[in-house]
């Protein structure tokens, strides 16, 4: 899992400009920025959170995240990482069953804390389509590489749904049907995120 | 991108160290963070923090002081502060009568303010929040996160400053806060983008001959891009969707031309020049006038008009004496 965290590190890195570039068009222009600056942070951390479970190492990231990101996405992905910790609290390694109940925590502590919904062009509109797809491949018993690779999938063609859409949560609801034909740089990162889980599982 | 600047990943540090250190009698930096208190704390009074992203100055730091604000926390640039700042503002600040939070009406602001202040209720300190949402230019509606808060955040500062200093309880002091943000409408336009230091590149772009209308104070895009016009026709617009929006026919009203951060002077007193005559002309009557500088976009060129509505209370406490460093009264 340490290692699947600093994958997630380099690749929000490598996308920083395109994520502020997304958010220029519909938002205030700093998403990647502030993820990179988060993402860093953590990476910095990772070794004081190694020996641990993996509810404490996802727990320390997100409280990591919130402590650093800042804007709407630091206290959404920090909450996020911090219920998705308490979810695995004693865990070493993470079956389907597992991984399904700690994302179940992560997407209900994201709807919680934005009181967003799916369909409102935010990063639910790729994590929702994720988690479906892996609570259908697990219930079908299909192994956790399959799921998160589906899961991944799903979430891109999330992030291609939000162009069509008008946004009704965060700054992008300010510029109401302009908002339309931009995809949201919200769910643009979280498929990254799941691209990676997807790509190391 | 050409700025007075050392290091991008600085900017926010040393422009409060700068700030501080332009009135150290008055302010103070705690360690942790970007985050500005008085130098000599009040007690027995409820303590007022304010805060969000850097980049609006004199805001928010710069409204700190007697019969204003207890403490600014300031995040990075155009971002909300985190929510473990927001709570060692509030834990610096905090007396036995509680904390009043102002915050703006942004999806960030309230997520990080709300955390710090379910932490701040976990170390047993009363905390509170008030939501500001002046700006006309956002349509109201289930299907938008609501209207932004813009310039009308000062007058919140300083009618809910004077009532705290007045030693008011917190139930009074959010009353009347929500008061100030019942009676403000505000509504801007640029002609000229801004940078944000860390990106290096405008928030958007503008032809000679455009301006945007219904911008906020982060950069962004407005609601609605047109041909510029002469300052009395632009100003002329911003007025009426204001006056739309509320009835100010003979009230006692505030006016402020605030500027963005890149508009002379000049500019602002040719637009003031017709908006005088204008709110006449509409039976408004004008009680007091501000025009400057007082909530920012960096460089952004441009320029915001607030309008608050008076009653005998708002009245005496706009009235009551203030020392800051952006307002003194």
């Amino acid at each position: 899992m340490v290692a699947i965290i600093e994958e997630m590190a380099k690749k929000i890195e490598a996308e920083k400009d395109y994520l502020t570039q997304l958010d220029n068009e519909i938002g205030d222009g700093d998403h990647g920025i502030n993820m990179a600056r988060g993402f860093a942070a953590v990476e910095k951390k990772l070794p004081s959170l190694r020996d641990g479970d993996i509810g404490s190492l996802l727990k320390g990231v997100g409280m990591q995240l919130v402590s650093t990101v800042g804007g709407a996405s630091g206290p959404l992905y920090g909450t996020a990482f911090m219920k998705a910790g308490m979810a695995c609290k004693g865990l070493t390694e993470l079956d389907g069953p597992a991984f399904v109940k700690a994302m179940e925590a992560a997407v209900d502590g994201i709807k919680m804390r934005g009181k967003a919904t799916e369909g409102e062009k935010t990063m639910l509109d790729a994590l929702c389509p994720a988690l479906k797809a892996m609570q259908d491949d697990v219930a079908a018993g299909k192994s956790l590489k399959e799921a998160l690779t589906d899961a991944a999938a799903a979430a891109e063609k999330g992030v291609e749904y939000t162009k069509t859409i008008i946004a009704t949560k965060g700054r992008a609801s300010y510029l109401g049907e302009r908002s339309v034909g931009h995809q949201d740089p919200g769910a643009t990162s979280a498929f990254y995120l799941l691209q990676v889980l997807a790509e190391m599982a | 991108m050409k700025k007075i600047l050392n290091d991008v990943d600085g900017v926010e540090n040393e422009m409060i160290q700068g700030l501080v250190k332009s009135a150290p009698k008055m302010l103070r930096k705690l360690d942790y963070g970007t985050i500005v208190v008085r130098a000599n704390k009040k007690e027995g009074k409820v303590a007022l923090v304010s805060g969000g992203g850097s980049g609006h100055e004199p805001a928010h730091a710069g409204y700190v002081g007697t019969g204003m604000l207890d403490g600014a926390v300031a995040g990075t640039v155009f971002t909300s502060p985190t929510p473990d700042q927001v709570l060692e503002g509030i834990k610096a600040v905090a007396t036995d009568q509680g904390v009043l939070c102002i915050v703006k009406n942004y999806t960030g602001d309230i997520m990080n303010f709300e955390m710090a202040i379910e932490m701040a209720a976990d170390e047993d300190i009363k905390a509170d929040y008030v939501v500001v949402n002046d700006d006309v230019a956002v349509r109201d509606s289930l299907y938008t996160t609501g209207r932004r808060g813009v310039a009308g955040t000062v007058f919140v500062h300083k009618i809910a400053g004077a009532k705290a200093e007045q030693g008011a309880s917190l139930a009074d002091v959010k009353g009347v806060a929500e008061k100030v943000v019942a009676n403000v409408r505000s509504m801007g336009m640029a002609i000229e983008p801004c940078t944000v230091p860390a990106a290096g590149k405008p928030g958007f772009e503008l032809a000679d001959d455009e301006m945007e209308i219904g911008i906020g104070i982060h950069g962004e895009p407005g609601t609605h891009r047109e041909k510029l016009r002469s300052a009395n026709e632009i100003a002329k617009m911003l007025v009426d969707e204001i006056l739309s929006d509320l009835d100010y026919k003979g009230r006692d009203v505030v006016v402020m031309v605030n500027g963005m951060g890149g508009t002379p002077l000049m500019e602002l007193y040719i637009v003031n020049n017709f908006v005088q005559d204008y709110l006449k002309e509409q039976g408004v009557h004008v009680y007091d006038t501000m025009v400057g500088n007082y909530m920012t976009s960096i460089e952004m060129a441009g320029f915001s008009l607030t309008l608050l509505r008076l009653d005998d209370e708002m009245k005496a406490l706009y009235d009551a004496p203030a020392d800051t460093l952006a307002w003194k009264k």
